[in-house]
């Protein structure tokens, strides 16, 4: 019942507990507690909008870099993950295999603003040996979703 | 001036769907909940397979029956998913279901045959019947019964006359299904009549809560049937125009006869296409029905709040419930509907005379459209009912 429930809150965070309760033939009440203790073991994170931010007027800038470190002794990675996934500007940590460590996707208003981000705060921390910095240019997808796609419906009207 | 149609075919109606269409496609914003194809696009390695065949330069006529490997892939899919065995030498590729229904209906017919139809049905059935030369007799089909076929049924129906009759199930527009033990029952009058069935299996691979099961795997009943099926519905590939048919090799041979000189071969981009369908589609697939299953409670669920009774379909994509308190013809209903509320729905006279009182929804479309179409269809019971 969980996955199915995940299933559907990953497709539409916006669908209603009721549609939820009739699709899977669950009583409303089920469906609602269910989701309540979800959010609660932190199985649901948070409910969020997919922006194509290009499409407005706001500036945002966005930056994949790849960061070498070293690990501490006894905490591994995770110290230095959380050293930087606690600053506002970066949107996700995660740990790699291959040729770096630690990928961390920033996002900034300019690209000074990420390129002094990198300079002052990430580089500088003790652990970190390199950093490699990409910038977003163009996002065709994310979160499994085709940004661009303007699908019109080109079936006819009626059918057989 | 000489006559240009043939008394037959100036005899058989128009199609009720097409009728439909005409008035629908003159007019603006509809939300339409009419169409009987799925709302997916085609998934996109089906579509790369396509698009690499033809850079690939594959753009020559294939042999008449279909590609060996397209075969070779429908015998494994037929046994993987129905417990069918069936050789290459049973199978024929043609251009959509339809053409299936077709040719076996004129490689089998003689003048005088009789053809049993359960309607309401899909509406080339009975057309394609008076075409090849037979006499369609009507079963019709009871919502009482979920619009199941009977033994019994066939009993009051057949005569010495009878050859061939119609199994639609998962049926389009009712979305009624049969489970194998109501096919077990009904077999055993198919063969005590002597009877080939075409089944019509094209929605098989959308049947919810069971599995399809398909009468050719019953005792003695492979030799008899005729099994019709394709990828427009399980694959979301309408435009590709490719179905199959499966069933006695020498019947096979005669359809093939007539596909070979009406039609040569299906396209070979779409059958590359269906290759890699049948490889590597089963994910799509079950992601698809999962999409449709949880529709189709959401538009059972908003049919039975207007108060309208509404059987639950467990095949295809349709929902058809019953207008019948309403006081007005299922033409009527969806004409008023369309011209009040803009929302196109389809009468069930389309699908014969036996859909009097009950209009298709069609559920292949996005849960806000849905639920958009249904608080409008509301908003007009509403109005229907108070008027009364």
């Amino acid at each position: 019942m969980r996955q199915k429930i995940l299933e559907l809150l990953e497709q539409n965070s916006k669908i209603t507990v009721d549609d939820i309760a009739i699709m899977l033939e669950c009583p409303r009440d089920e469906i609602q507690k269910e989701i309540k203790e979800m959010e609660k073991e932190k199985i649901i994170c948070g409910y969020h909008t997919l922006i194509n931010w290009d499409k407005t007027d706001k500036e945002v800038v966005t930056a994949l870099i790849e960061v070498r470190v070293t690990p501490q002794r006894g905490q591994g990675f995770d110290k230095i993950a959380e050293r930087i996934y606690r600053f506002r500007e970066v949107k996700a940590v995660y740990l790699m295999s291959g040729g770096f460590d630690l990928t961390v996707i920033i996002e900034g208003k300019t690209m000074k603003e990420v390129a002094l981000f990198v300079a002052e705060k990430l580089s500088t921390l003790d652990s970190v040996i390199s950093t490699g910095t990409h910038f977003v240019l163009k996002k065709y997808k994310d979160y499994g979703m085709i940004l661009e796609e303007d699908k019109k419906d080109e079936r006819m009207v009626v059918s057989p | 001036m000489m006559n240009l149609v043939n008394d037959t075919v100036k005899a058989i109606p128009p199609s009720g769907i097409r009728k439909f269409f005409d008035i629908a496609a003159e007019m603006e914003n509809i939300i339409s909940l009419g169409v009987g194809e799925p709302d997916f696009d085609t998934p996109w390695h089906i579509r790369e397979e396509g698009i690499y065949s033809l850079e690939k330069g594959k753009t020559f006529y294939t042999s008449n029956a279909g590609m060996l490997e397209l075969r070779e892939e429908i015998c494994k899919y037929l046994n993987r998913k129905f417990d069918l065995s069936y050789e290459v030498n049973e199978v024929l590729v043609t251009v959509g279901g339809s053409e299936g229904i077709d040719l076996t209906l004129r490689a089998m017919i003689e003048p005088g045959d009789e053809v049993l139809i359960p309607e309401p049905c899909f509406v080339s059935y009975k057309p394609c019947t008076i075409l090849a030369g037979a006499k369609p007799i009507t079963i019709p089909l009871k919502e009482e019964n979920e619009f199941k076929l009977t033994a019994e049924e066939i009993e009051a129906y057949v005569t010495d006359k009878t050859k061939i009759i119609f199994l639609p199930f998962p049926n389009n527009p009712t979305g009624a299904t049969m489970t194998k033990e109501e096919l077990e029952k009904i077999a055993e009058v198919i063969i005590k009549h002597d009877l080939f069935v075409i089944s019509d299996e094209i929605y098989a691979e959308l049947t919810y809560e069971k599995k399809h099961c398909s009468i050719a795997s019953l005792p003695g009943m492979k030799e008899r049937t005729l099994i019709i099926n394709g990828f427009s519905k399980a694959y979301s590939m309408t435009g590709w125009r490719m179905g199959f048919a499966v069933g006695p090799e020498e019947l096979i041979g005669a359809m093939t006869k007539i596909h070979q000189y009406a039609i040569m071969c299906t396209p070979t981009t779409s059958q590359y296409a269906a290759i890699e369908a049948l490889r590597n589609g089963d994910v799509d697939v079950e992601e698809m029905k999962k999409a449709y299953n949880g529709r189709r409670r959401v538009v059972v669920n908003g049919f039975r709040e207007m108060g309208l009774s509404c059987f639950e379909p467990l095949g295809a994509f349709y929902v058809f419930p019953s207008i019948q308190e309403l006081n007005m013809t299922s033409e009527e209903f969806c004409t008023k509907l369309l011209y009040d509320q803009g929302v196109a729905v389809v009468p069930g006279t389309a699908f014969g005379d036996c859909g009097e009182g009950f209009i298709r929804v069609s559920y292949a479309y996005s849960i806000e459209q849905l639920k958009i179409a249904l608080e409008r269809i509301t908003v007009f019971v509403k109005k229907i009912k108070e008027e009364k």
